[in-house]
């Protein structure tokens, strides 16, 4: 029989015991919504715990210094001290190189400077920071008061709130003023031939800020800057104000001491198992380069060990209502023996009648898996819900505990009708292996 | 279709024995015969004298306990059950007693059914369908279903439903034994008309003598699993 034509008995079958093949049905789709709520549970608090770590920023970061003469010693082989060689200077050359990298998206200096801010008169010292435009998505400007720089190059601040505190009774009254911030900047000297010529002075500058936020904890800036200011300006804006910097003293040594060098290069990686390579591959360029050890590979094994139970006792509700189908088609032998027996007169082969009732089987197990996912969402987006309005409670963010990718629903289906299918496995055979003759005395 | 002289279906000492309990049954018992093709017989003989069940071996829905069985010199105790069902589908068609029709389905599915079982395309089946009821006289009656249909119209239903797939032999098991004796006659005409104009071989078994010498060529009387007699009716 043609795929069609079986389909098509297959679904008037289905049809004319409606009530039992609708119980049945919807027993596939309770087991198939006890897993997926089950799954995408672990798999939601696994995206939670890898989405926090991700944008922790600690894994997914490279620090970068220029190497010290004492990293070119080689001990065992060769001489016992290798040619002198220059360090490499951690320039704006060198970094252009590191965002050509492949998986690179991002290179950026940590620049810190000592600051005063002079706000209603009085002044206040504290350090400041640049803060690169990813760190927008960073988890320490969750739930922050205000809001994000603008532009990548705006005149803005953040502050974090000691520093509010410090600056005004009541923080939030902060977000829309200015403030002004002095500075050390570095200027180079004028030109006059003289050897002197080639240094740099300090001089004081200020510069007025508006400040758009208020931060409640202090961003980690990656792997080598914790700890990096109270009072936050972009990148792009600390960059513009050639601020002096701890390593100025060390390009003041250099031939060309207004040539600007980094103190340090964070690079980040658009993953974090790739880190090990663009690792080494800056080690290679002739730098220092350090990065944590990727905690999310660990964390998966741990979730793929829960994700694996949430799944085991999930599928237990989806084993039972096989049984279901199993008791139904049985059922359904019984009350169709006579028409198995008609079909067999007719020409049907035993395959025919064997894969009706598989047909039978797997519709149910299509439709079960299908009410089953829509239904384990739903769960899940209940356990999202109670899940924020206790959080709520406590003055927490929200967040998604629970997760349905599309691998899952595909998976759940999928599963549902294998499941469904295994069940038909007995009473399909039972009903192509029936005798004809005896199946057409049947009354 | 085959007609002419050929022999549309052969047996040569085919026996069914089954056990009932510790006794051996001998339903049909070494019967060896020979039905021409467009020969419209009548298998007689009282309950029990094993006419059914030589019927039955000769739709391929039940399997000799030895000897054999041809159908256009195929031995159907040679086949498989794929073949078996082939052999239902494509060389025979089958009337019972009891009309066997599905139910659920009106009169135009119950006729398509064997077409679809047999794979034959859509487009064509429509043409066939028609053709099939066109032939029992029922053509009024297409979404009924069997309920709604009287005795004899469900007869004709299952004898377009056997005519549909083209089938060489028609093979039918007490076809009047639930109809009145008006009915029964009808009946008999529609397999006398279809044995005439479409030259089949028709195999019927019937208890009922006058009938069968009235319609038959032939009349083969069993009695205890075994051939009685067999001739042309007086």
């Amino acid at each position: 029989m043609k795929g069609r034509d079986l389909g098509e008995l297959a679904i008037r079958n289905l049809r004319e015991a409606l009530l039992r093949n609708s119980l049945t049905t919807l027993g596939i789709a309770v087991g198939v919504a006890s897993l997926v709520a089950m799954v995408s549970l672990g798999v939601g608090l696994q995206d939670l715990a890898t989405d926090r770590l991700a944008r922790s920023g600690l894994f997914d970061a490279i620090f970068v210094t220029p190497r010290s003469a004492a990293a070119n010693f080689r001990g065992g082989q060769g001489p016992l001290f290798a040619p002198p060689e220059p360090p490499k200077p951690l320039d704006e050359d060198a970094r252009q190189k590191m965002l050509a990298l492949p998986n690179v998206v991002e290179v950026y200096p940590d620049i810190r400077f000592p600051i005063e801010i002079h706000f209603n008169g009085n002044p206040f010292a504290t350090m400041a920071a640049g803060v690169a435009p990813s760190a927008r998505k960073d988890g320490a400007f969750d739930g922050m008061k205000g809001s994000f720089f603008s532009g990548p190059g705006t005149d803005e601040a953040i502050l974090q709130i000691d520093l509010a505190r410090q600056l005004s009774n009541q923080p939030d009254s902060l977000i829309g003023q200015n403030v002004v911030l002095r500075y050390a900047e570095r200027q180079p000297l004028p030109a006059d031939g003289s050897s002197a010529s080639d240094g740099f002075s300090i001089v004081p500058k200020e510069k007025s800020l508006r400040i758009v936020g208020i931060v409640e904890t202090e961003p980690a800036g990656g792997v080598g800057s914790l700890g990096r200011g109270r009072l936050l300006i972009p990148l792009q804006l600390a960059q513009t104000l050639r601020t002096a910097q701890a390593n100025d003293l060390r390009d003041l040594l250099r031939d060309n001491p207004n040539q600007h060098s980094y103190e340090s290069l964070t690079v980040r990686v658009n993953d974090p198992p790739k880190v090990k390579d663009v690792e080494d591959a800056i080690k290679q360029m002739g730098f220092t380069a350090f990065s944590l050890i990727d905690a999310s590979k660990s964390l998966s094994l741990v979730f793929t060990v829960f994700d694996l139970f949430l799944g085991i006792f999930g599928s237990l509700a989806l084993i039972v209502a096989s049984l279901g189908i199993v008791n139904t088609l049985v059922m359904a032998i019984l009350e169709r023996r006579r028409e198995i027996g008609i079909l067999k007169a007719l020409g049907a082969s035993d395959r025919d009648v064997r894969r009706l009732f598989f047909v039978e089987a797997g519709a149910m197990g299509l439709l079960g898996g299908f009410l089953g996912l829509f239904i384990g969402r739903l769960i899940g987006l209940a356990i999202n819900f109670g899940t924020n309005v206790y959080l709520k409670g406590r003055n927490l963010p929200a967040i998604s505990v629970t997760a349905v990718h599309w691998w899952m629903a595909a998976l759940a289906i999928l599963f549902s009708i294998l499941i469904s299918l295994a069940a038909g496995i007995y009473p399909a055979s039972r009903a192509a292996g029936l005798d004809p003759v005896e199946a057409l005395r049947y009354e | 279709m085959t007609t002419g002289n050929s022999i549309a279906i052969r047996t040569d000492r085919v026996s069914r024995h089954y056990h009932m309990g510790d006794a051996l049954v001998r339903a049909v018992d070494g019967v060896s015969l020979e039905i021409r093709a467009g020969e419209f017989i009548a298998l007689l003989g009282s309950s029990g004298s094993g006419k059914s069940t030589l019927l039955n071996l000769m739709a391929g829905l039940d399997r000799p306990s030895s000897g054999a069985i041809f159908a256009h010199e195929r031995n159907l105790a040679d086949m498989t059950p794929e073949d078996l069902a082939r052999h239902r589908s494509h060389t025979v068609g089958i009337v019972f007693q009891a009309f066997n029709l599905l139910p659920r389905m009106t009169l135009e599915e119950n006729v398509e059914l064997p077409l679809r079982l047999a794979e034959v395309d859509r487009e064509e089946r429509t043409a066939r369908v028609r053709e099939a009821i066109e032939r029992v006289h029922l053509t009024a009656r297409l979404s009924h279903r069997p309920s709604e249909l009287s005795g004899g119209e469900q007869q004709r239903t299952a004898f377009a439903r056997a005519l549909v797939n083209r089938p060489s032999i028609l093979l039918a098991d007490e076809p009047t034994g639930n109809l009145d004796s008006a009915t029964g006659d009808q009946i008999m005409q529609l397999l006398r008309e279809i044995n005439q104009t479409l030259g089949m071989t028709i195999v019927m078994v019937t208890h009922e003598r006058p009938r069968a010498e009235r319609f038959a060529h032939r009349l083969i009387l069993m009695g205890d699993g075994k051939v009685i007699s067999d001739g042309v009716p007086a």
